[in-house]
């Protein structure tokens, strides 16, 4: 089944015009990903570093295009200061959706600090921070966020939860060679 | 060592007498200050910060303006710092975009620490190896011709690293206020009553 709150979001995206999406990929984004990549009136960019996606967007705004940046809680660290200088310094919008790790329910403990880390650090830049839990208020924030970004020039990140997307579970192909492993 | 090397200054005026309509992107440093210098105009989009950027800008801008060429001009620690974007270009192949890469194989803005150019890392192999059917590294008068021929019959996305001396440019300083070289920009690409009314 695609996941509700995804098909929303493509809905949305050509409701407000997006033209463009950058991205790199995260299984929570897999089906947002999917439809923008077979729409024909969606630039699907992946990149290879969040911090290109920020670039991209600030470019696509130069030339006319309503952009959006897809990127998992991890790669939010990798935008800091295309944020802070880039779209901070010339009020560019900037329309992100974070897929969350490092919380309920995490099973990666290297995954929990840039996690808990992500909204106090967007915070910290001046981004409009929007956690979502249930599809219902993913649909809500996605709306009021790509507004306030195009209208207001604002930066808005809309981060879709762990209690939404689930939490990545790790089971192991071969059990013996994990335990191998531990000796 | 970079006494036959060609003059930053000469390598602008060169470039921007065959600039045409294109659109210009400027990474941090001293290619903004070349670019004021050589040929300031609205089209011109100045970074004062964001290191490592110029290119997925570029490409952001490439994109959303197809019929409109786009020439990134950058330096080599700026191009290095955002290496990834030469596969993401390559990817994306757009037929607009050209990456002039001023290449004196030092950080100028901060006291003329060698980069990784200066020992061998070859900015034109690097984006050939990322995908960019076009490259080129122009250390010659002849060479920049080339590079001029290509910028105006493609084919394009290309990348062109210029060999230039570390002589400090001219320092023509060009606004610093971000929001308003957005707006002045953008009002030149797509006018002004798009640029303030969006929906």
């Amino acid at each position: 089944m695609v996941d509700p709150w995804t098909i929303e979001a493509h809905r949305l995206f050509k409701k407000h015009g997006v033209k463009t999406v950058g991205y790199v990929p995260d299984a929570g984004l897999t089906d947002l990903i999917n439809s923008c990549e077979a729409d024909n009136d969606i630039r699907s960019v992946v990149t290879t570093t969040e911090e290109e996606g920020i670039g991209l967007s600030a470019g696509a705004w130069l030339g006319g295009d309503k952009s959006a940046v897809l990127m998992q809680s991890s790669g939010v660290g990798n935008t800091v200061n295309a944020i802070a200088s880039i779209i901070s310094s010339c009020q560019f919008p900037l329309f992100m959706i974070v897929t969350m790790r490092g919380q309920y329910g995490e099973s990666n403990p290297w995954q929990i600090p840039m996690g808990q880390a992500v909204e106090p650090v967007l915070k910290s830049l001046g981004v409009h921070v929007f956690e979502v839990e249930t599809d219902e208020e993913a649909t809500e924030a996605i709306e009021a966020g790509l507004k306030m970004a195009f209208v207001s020039n604002a930066a808005v990140a809309v981060l879709i939860s762990q209690r939404l997307i689930g939490a990545k579970s790790f089971i192991a192909d071969v059990a013996e060679e994990v335990h191998n492993v531990h000796e | 060592m970079s006494t036959n090397r060609l003059d930053r200054s000469e390598v602008m005026a060169r470039l921007m007498s065959e600039r045409g309509n294109a659109l210009a992107i400027a990474g941090l440093g001293s290619p903004v200050w070349d670019l004021a210098a050589s040929d300031h105009r609205p089209e011109n989009f100045y970074n004062w910060g964001g290191m490592g950027c110029a290119i997925s800008m570029g490409l952001g801008c490439a994109l959303a303006q197809p019929s409109r060429k786009v020439w990134v001009i950058t330096g080599d620690g700026e191009a290095l710092m955002g290496v990834g974007s030469f596969a993401t270009v390559a990817n994306q192949a757009p037929n607009n975009l050209a990456i002039i890469v001023l290449d004196n194989e030092h950080y100028g803005e901060t006291g003329l620490q060698k980069t990784h150019t200066a020992s061998g890392a070859n900015l034109a192999a690097m984006a050939a190896g990322a995908g960019i059917p076009t490259t080129l590294t122009v250390k010659t008068h002849e060479d920049l011709e080339v590079l001029i021929a290509n910028l105006e019959s493609g084919p394009l996305p290309l990348l062109a690293a210029v060999k230039i001396a570390t002589t400090k440019p001219k320092l023509i300083l060009p606004s610093r206020d971000g929001v308003y070289i957005k707006n002045r920009f953008r009002q030149a690409v797509i006018g002004p009553t798009q640029a303030m009314h969006i929906d």
